[in-house]
């Protein structure tokens, strides 16, 4: 039997032609599905962002859409949002062909997106934002009570109560993401589709969210839901796409797909294993090269000490809040130390400033890489250059020889990927702006670099990377401060681990006693309970 | 070499190109608008005229640039202006040395220009307010000094600042180029011009790179000031007294409109000091063109509003990219 006879009378033994998974979801007709998109092709001058992409969306599931960046995740998305206009395939939504022709019409269509950055007006009030544009009028005036009543049932919900009169900036970005759901379920109520909505969400943020997913999924929703982190997709998806360089690498059923399998589609190889650093023998015997004693400042980070060798990485582990950023803004010299002193090779080191912290052979790379890092109008040479220059002072200006050579070195050294190194940085993806900031300070050749969430919200295979030169720079005798939350990063690199609860300094594991399970037990520890897991 | 020379070429195609359109239309309705003649060793003639009244606007230009640059803006400067004039002449008019008189004004420029820098970079307050103040109080502080008269003056030297020449071109044109090439070469040459793009751009990634931004947002508000006290000194040389009122009277806005005008973004980062310097030149041509061409006076400013919408649509980042666009399908 053919794979078209198959279709055409509804086999119930056709489970799936194994070469092309994703292609067999849309065709077998599934009265279930409540959207699909068969064929979408969309290019982009001199690129093909989709070529000939399929996916379904089941009624009641979750649905994750995962691939590395550039693979088409998002103009898949958008194609579906109407942001975009597709050059052929066709949209079908519960049984009727679409074509929005933007997102309003995708919106009243039935079809609702929520971003990472949420994207609705943080100085109007809640209620405001959940109506904007169909505000209870009366007269043509606006029901402000009435509103809010609404706006308070709604939200009821989604088990939120709070004040909806307040501006909606004012609240966590958890609590603006589930009003952004909210509306958005409100408007549309068939299919919805969130991007990223976790990147910048703490565990019991992302936990609530889920809660509330699982809520929208029982309800009947179809909810596309893509994210970097596996083991979201493991703990809340039924099902799994991927997409690579824009083309369908196939749809499978989340329970039955193994993690290695998942990396593996999604990067077309695969990702060498996490093994335990092996440098951690050597180097805890080594002097200490820097060395903070009582360090702190009283309402930033209670005081703490450490002591860094050379070569050494040492992992910071804490929940968002409990004074990672804090502890490495203060040993940057962001944040002037009020207590404590500060040594470097046994002589005092002043760190007053970012600038006194270079001198002294410092680097940082901030966990807000938009915010803190990148200068995006300025190109990727310029961006590398910047902290060199910067130390060099004014007056004496790398050539454009040098700058150049300097870039190329690290574009190469690094896989930088752009075009060229005129380009300006904010057009590179997350993964590759995160290198070229090491980049940057890499080549003012750092003795001391404090690493905040390097692999924060970058793909799996930039991910490897960054893991792999943390790996190499201490071998080269740099000594390292990582911050992460993905715990299993810290114990594959790290030669100690601080555990930070509650801005202070609770827990310092080394050696066999740095698992994950110890950094969780440290993590959640009952304060008082014993320091020690 | 001929890469960065290409670039910097279609950086200033715009602002030629109006520039070159503007001068054209002049031509048609003042036929002898490019004639040049030389008296007494000096060139004479209308283009000269655009150079030499342009140089107030094109001197402030090129500090409100790089202030600019830096994702602020001085709006003090007209007012900077009119102090310096009045500290000219009240020194001059003491019998100072000529040496003295410049020195006095060209520090009272830079201590302006100390004064809004503090207020930005260590204070922090917002540049459009920081400036406001020595916007408001500055013709006050220059009316003290001259004590409420027009107060003139006849030493030489200082009036051969407005009205002198230097190799058959007016002394004010001569001071505007100089000046100019020797800014644009301090910041490009250098890498004064990098370093303040990051901070216009970001300015806490900048800080956290270890670059030194209270200093260059003070150097900034300080080459402003500068500019402003020697666009005083050419406007108060020029006729002779210091009018506490009058001098620099709204020029802050046309130099802000040349920098604008010449390409640079009003949120900062990118910036050339010679587009800016092309900017001033358009809006004096266009100032200079509607005198000649006979308009009565009341459409000047209808007329000037209309071709700088023009200009600034020609620059507009979607009429760019449809040149762009079709230039490219022309191509191939």
């Amino acid at each position: 039997m053919s794979t078209a006879d198959a279709i055409a009378c509804g086999s119930p033994y056709f489970t799936g032609d194994l070469r092309f998974p994703g292609t067999l979801v849309f065709m077998l007709n599934n009265t279930n599905d409540i959207l699909t998109a068969v064929g979408i092709v969309k290019t982009f001058p001199g690129a093909v962002a989709l070529d000939k992409v399929n996916f379904s969306l089941r009624r009641g599931e979750v649905h994750a859409l995962l691939g590395e960046n550039g693979a088409g995740k998002s103009t898949l998305i958008k194609c579906m949002t109407g942001a975009y206009r597709r050059d052929a395939g066709t949209l079908t939504l519960d049984g009727t062909e679409i074509d929005p022709h933007d997102t309003l019409d995708a919106q009243k269509l039935g079809i609702g997106t929520v971003y990472q950055e949420v994207n609705l007006l943080g100085n109007l009030s809640v209620a405001e934002n959940l109506f904007l544009g169909r505000q209870p009028r009366r007269f043509g005036l606006v029901q402000t009570g009435e509103m809010k009543k609404r706006a308070n049932a709604l939200l009821a919900q989604y088990g939120i109560n709070i004040n909806v009169s307040a501006a909606l900036g004012s609240f966590s970005v958890a609590i603006q993401q589930v009003v952004a759901i909210a509306r958005a379920v409100d408007l549309s109520g068939k299919v919805l589709i969130l991007d990223e909505p976790t990147a910048s969400l703490d565990a019991q943020e992302v936990e609530m969210l889920f809660r509330i997913v699982r809520d929208l999924r029982a309800r009947g929703l179809g909810i596309v839901f893509i994210t970097h982190f596996l083991e979201q997709v493991y703990d809340l998806t039924d099902r799994i796409t991927v997409l690579r360089n824009g083309q369908l690498v196939g749809t499978r059923e989340t329970a039955s797909l193994p993690r290695r399998e998942l990396v593996t589609m999604m990067l077309g190889h695969e990702l060498q294993s996490a093994e335990k650093a092996v440098a951690e023998a050597e180097s805890s015997s080594g002097p200490v090269q820097f060395r903070f004693s009582n360090y702190g400042k009283a309402g930033t980070i209670k005081p703490f000490d450490l002591d860094v060798r050379k070569g050494e990485v040492v992992g910071i582990a804490g929940l968002l809040g409990s004074g990672r950023t804090e502890t490495a803004e203060l040993l940057f010299g962001v944040h002037k130390a009020d207590s404590g002193t500060a040594e470097i090779g046994g002589k005092p080191a002043n760190l007053s400033s970012p600038r006194a912290a270079i001198a002294a052979r410092f680097g940082f790379c901030p966990e807000d890489r938009k915010v803190d890092g990148i200068i995006g109008e300025l190109s990727v040479r310029e961006n590398i250059a910047l902290a060199l220059q910067a130390r060099r002072g004014w007056a004496r200006p790398l050539s454009a020889a040098e700058q150049n050579a300097l870039a190329d070195r690290y574009i190469k050294a690094l896989d930088i990927r752009t075009s060229d190194r005129e380009k300006p940085i904010r057009l590179l993806s997350g993964g590759n702006q995160q290198k070229a900031i090491l980049a940057r300070w890499l080549a003012t050749n750092p003795e001391f670099l404090i690493l905040d969430e390097p692999t924060r919200g970058i793909d799996v295979g930039a991910h490897a990377e960054i893991i792999r030169l943390i790996r190499e720079l201490c071998a080269q005798g740099m000594s390292l401060i990582v911050i992460s939350s993905e715990l299993e990063e810290l114990v594959a690199y790290s030669s100690r681990v601080l555990v930070l609860r509650d801005r202070a300094h609770v827990a310092e594991l080394t050696g066999s006693e740095i698992t994950t399970e110890h950094i969780v037990n440290a993590i959640a520890a009952a304060p008082g309970a014993g320091e020690h897991p | 070499m001929i890469e960065s020379a290409l670039r910097f070429g279609h950086r200033l195609l715009p602002q030629l190109v109006a520039l070159t359109i503007i001068l054209l239309l002049i031509w048609l309705v003042f036929p002898g608008f490019f004639a040049l003649e030389i008296q007494n060793g000096r060139l004479y003639g209308s283009v000269i005229d655009i150079l030499n009244r342009g140089a107030p606007v094109a001197l402030l230009a090129v500090g409100m640039t790089v202030v600019i640059a830096t994702k602020g803006i001085d709006l003090s400067v007209g007012a900077v202006m009119a102090i310096c004039g009045a500290v000219a002449a009240a020194s001059s008019v003491r019998g100072d040395p000529l040496t003295v008189t410049l020195l006095l004004a060209i520090g009272t420029g830079l201590v302006c220009g100390v004064w809004n820098g503090f207020l930005v970079s260590v204070l922090n307050i917002q540049p459009i307010i920081a400036t406001l103040v020595l916007m408001v109080a500055g013709r006050g502080i220059a009316q003290l000094v001259t004590e409420g008269a027009i107060l003139t003056f006849n030493d030489p030297g200082l009036i051969f600042i407005g009205s002198g020449a230097f190799a058959g071109l007016p002394m004010p044109v001569v001071i505007w180029l100089v000046f100019g090439i020797a800014v644009t070469l301090l910041v490009r040459r250098t890498a004064l011009g990098m370093l303040i793009e990051a901070v216009g751009i970001n300015r806490r990634a900048s800080t956290l790179s270890g670059i030194q931004t209270p200093l260059l947002l003070m150097a900034a508000y300080m080459l402003s000031g500068l500019c402003a006290a020697i666009a005083g000194l050419i406007v108060t040389a020029d006729i002779k007294g210091a009018d506490a009122n009058n001098a620099g009277l709204w020029l802050e806005l046309d130099a802000i409109l040349a920098v604008v005008v010449g390409g640079t973004s009003l949120l900062g980062g990118r910036f050339s000091i010679i587009a800016s310097l092309a900017g001033a030149m358009i809006i004096q041509a266009v100032n200079t063109g509607i005198l000649l061409s006979g308009f009565p006076p009341e459409f000047n400013l209808i007329i000037k509003a209309a071709i700088i919408v023009i200009i600034l649509v020609i620059q507009s980042p979607r009429v760019q990219a449809g040149v762009t666009f079709l230039s490219r399908k022309s191509v191939r």
